[in-house]
């Protein structure tokens, strides 16, 4: 017997799969992408006795077709990494359709072990399986589990192993296609068998089989025109007999020896199946109700995201704040160190800004698995479906679009419950122009500044539709270009309405916010101390101004200079002073000296130099905008309220600058942690830097072109 | 035209609560195949079970429920 075996985890989705996956392996578990693909990759391990088994969770998959890459990722996988044993799971409560999965497995040829996945749901529907007879009749061993309570792992894990043993001499079901399509298997089967490797890999009888039932990917890899002429041939000649393509006929058949199997071994006492979920659905699918019903879900999600959150957030920012006055105490008070300086401004401030927002996530995420285990999230796609096929989208692409009004990380993150590559990929590039909940700072600056009273509600409104018309142009755009290709018809399982576990919800949440610590102490404390760095240097020796001699000045004179009245005036000018040595500063560095060299690119949408150094820092979260502009104005600790910021702003740019500003701000340059996270979900650098550069350019673009037609017309200029 | 063909409707007309067994599908090749993998091949019986204007249109098939865009449900010919 092997020391440790290799185990694919296999199954339709909805099947309780990843419950199955969570009993066997805990919180052993690592995620990842299969190589090359969008599409995540769970392994995790556990023992077993003596034996070490590794496990692995395949895509849920109805088939192993070509027809998505999941299929394709599973497929493959099976056929290249050869597990020792293949599990299926099988929502027993939904046997024949969930078969038809485990018959495709078993024409490869594995080791298969069946788990009949809440057999409990199965029998108080009326369901009495005869197991001994059906894993005869499909030459599977088969196990009854109960996923949410953990029963029947044991078995399992023993079945597993059985079968592990019995690898060399295993037999599984044949399947037997009737005379007419045997007949051209057996005429295609010698040629086929001339394509030596894909044969050798695929096995000879399935390879066939598949080139038959009009498979692309494998088509594709045949050499020899003759087989392809005579593939064509088979196929037409099929078609000329039962009037439909030898693929339906095939998949026919495989139905036709599931639904053999199950008549004998499967017994329907009740005829109650469904009643308790259809009821359900007639209210929460209703024409009328299901938009509102959907809407109302929605808003509890964001309500929950970002208002529980919010405690936490401040607990978070209070424990970084103490961190860095402990770090800060081991310098003397008002000395000058770069350690200090990177310590406490570079890794705390920028690290700490990012983990700030952990709470969020993983709320958000318990809400998404909430949504996703109790079966309503595939009600939601259907009830949005229309509306978002019109912008070229699938119906669940809206619940990430309406996540990334709060952060666009984690509505890239949730990008994952899409299964098709393109319309995951779409969705992602399109995410950042939902205005996120960072963004907010900025406007809520700006707009008090410019415009009057009546026009601030309609201003914020403009900037957030302004987002939302861009995302869905976009969208049209990207569809109708990069992402060419149908839509992905709307035919999806229902799964039955479900009390989600706890368990699951837990694991679920762990996953994504380790996944995202993860980052932040990576990718983000690297980017981070870049900025940090280019806001400090060079530092600046000689000044304009004697800053320090003047702030003794004050402090020596003081209370007898007439010009002071108190403590706190004199505290604000001497914040003042050390404000403007900030901003001295600030120019002469790296960050700064960019600021000025863009200023030629920045002049025609009516910005300067210090916005452009704002925008850097913006970089590394959308809010520091307002505080870097604080900065280069010399106004102190700069918040969005800040009254003196906003005269200075007045005097400085006119009303159409400062609607620029803001709609620059609200297009261009994802912050960092967005383009990281871009990075990790679409498993390239190039996605990532498309939509950088992408969303920058359509920025620049558009801004430019409303600055030079507002300046032409005269509008907003005085 | 024989009386079979004449009886084809297409499965958007079928009111919820009755049933209708698949004749043809009128699709490419590629999402006949889809939907013959999902159980929808010709000849099975299925059961329209929601089926509400312009919303949500539902079916059993086999023992499971599958949830159809209504342009696929104009696809689909029954008799």
């Amino acid at each position: 017997m092997k020391a440790s075996i290799k185990v694919a985890l296999a199954g339709n989705p909805n099947s309780g799969k990843t419950t199955i996956f969570n009993s066997l392996t805990g919180a052993r578990q690592h995620v990842g992408n299969y190589p090359g693909v969008t599409v995540e990759k769970k392994e995790g391990t556990c023992r077993h006795g003596d034996v070490q088994i590794q496990v692995v969770d395949l895509p849920g998959t109805y088939s192993l077709s070509a027809y998505s890459i999941e299929e394709l990722v599973a497929r493959d996988f099976i056929v290249e990494e050869k597990p020792d044993v293949v599990v299926d799971i099988i929502d027993a409560s939904n046997l024949e359709r969930n078969l038809y999965l485990a018959v495709q497995i078993m024409e490869l040829g594995v080791p298969l072990v069946l788990a009949f996945n809440m057999s409990d749901t199965a029998k108080a529907r009326g369901y009495e399986f005869d197991l001994e007879t059906l894993s005869e009749l499909l030459s599977a061993p088969i196990v009854t589990t109960v996923g949410n309570k953990g029963e029947g792992i044991t078995e399992l894990l023993d079945a597993i192993v059985s079968a592990a043993a019995k690898q060399d001499t295993w037999q599984s079901a044949k399947i037997v296609y009737g005379k007419e399509v045997e007949e051209e298997l057996a005429k295609l089967a010698p040629l086929v068998a001339r394509e030596t490797a894909a044969a050798e890999k695929y096995g000879l009888r399935w390879l066939t089989v598949k080139l038959l039932e009009n498979d692309q990917s494998l088509l594709e890899m045949v050499s020899s025109p003759e087989l392809l002429a005579a593939v064509e041939a088979s196929s037409k000649h099929l078609q000329g007999i039962f009037g439909d393509p030898p693929e339906i006929v095939i998949t026919d058949r495989r139905y036709g020896f599931i639904s053999g199997a199950c008549t004998e071994t499967v017994r329907s006492t009740v005829e109650a199946r469904h009643t308790m979920s259809d009821k359900i659905d007639t209210v929460v699918t209703n024409r009328l109700l299901g938009l509102p019903i959907f809407f109302a879900m929605m808003y509890l999600v964001f309500q929950l995201t970002f208002t529980i959150g919010d405690p936490f957030m401040g607990w978070i920012e209070q424990i970084f704040g103490w961190l860095g006055g402990i770090i800060e105490g081991f310098w003397p008070a008002g000395s000058e160190s770069a350690l200090k300086s990177l310590l406490v401004d570079g890794i705390i401030g920028g690290v700490g800004g990012v983990i700030v927002f952990l709470p969020n996530i993983l709320l958000l995420f318990m809400a998404i698995a909430i949504l996703e285990d109790s079966g309503y999230m595939a009600r939601a796609a259907f009830i949005m479906d229309h509306l978002m096929h019109k912008i070229g989208l699938h119906g669940k692409s809206f619940i990430p679009l309406v996540i990334g009004f709060g952060c666009t990380i984690p509505a890239i993150m949730a990008t994952r419950t899409l299964e098709s590559r393109r319309d995951r990929l779409t969705t992602m590039l399109v995410a950042p122009l939902m205005s996120c909940g960072a963004r907010l700072p900025i406007y809520a600056l700006i707009i008090p500044a410019f415009f009057p009273q009546q026009w601030h509600a309609p201003m914020l409104w403009i900037i957030y539709l302004i987002g939302i018309i861009l995302a869905i142009v976009c969208a049209k755009l990207l569809r109708a270009t990069l992402f060419k290709g149908e839509s992905t018809p709307f035919v999806m399982e229902l799964p039955p309405y479900r009390v989600p576990t706890l368990r699951g919800i837990v694991i679920h949440m762990w996953d994504r916010g380790w996944m995202y610590l993860k980052k932040a102490g990576t990718i983000i404390l690297g980017i981070s101390i870049l900025l940090w760095a280019m806001t400090t240097y060079p530092k600046k020796e000689v000044f304009a101004r004697d800053y320090p001699a003047e702030i003794a000045q004050l402090q020596a004179a003081y209370p007898k200079d007439t010009g002071v009245k108190n403590a706190e005036a004199l505290q604000a000018k001497i914040m003042n002073l050390q404000q403007a040595q900030r901003a001295e500063e600030l120019t002469y560095s790296i960050a700064g000296r960019i600021g000025h060299g863009l200023e030629p690119l920045l002049k025609p949408m009516g910005f300067d130099w210090r916005v452009g150094t704002a925008l850097i820092g913006a970089f590394a979260a959308k809010e520091v905008f307002v505080a870097q502009m604080g900065i280069v104005f010399s106004v102190g600790e700069a918040d969005a309220e800040s009254e003196v910021l906003r005269d200075r702003l007045r005097e400085n740019y006119t009303p159409l600058a400062a609607f620029c500003i803001m709609i620059f701000c609200l297009i261009s340059t994802p912050c960092m942690a967005t383009i990281a996270v871009t990075r990790r979900e679409s498993n390239s650098w190039g996605w990532a830097l498309f939509q950088l550069g992408g969303l920058t350019a359509l920025a620049y673009v558009l801004t430019v072109f409303v600055y030079q037609a507002g300046s032409l017309l005269s509008i907003g200029t005085g | 035209m024989n009386r079979a063909a004449n009886n084809l409707q297409p499965l958007s007309m079928i009111a919820p609560g009755r049933r209708a067994r698949i004749v043809t599908v009128n699709a490419g090749r590629g999402l006949q195949a889809r939907l013959a993998e999902m159980g929808l091949v010709p000849g099975t019986v299925i059961d329209v079970i929601q089926n509400s204007g312009s919303g949500a249109f539902v079916v059993a098939v086999k023992q499971g429920r599958l949830m159809l865009g209504r342009g696929m449900a104009h696809k689909i010919m029954v008799g």
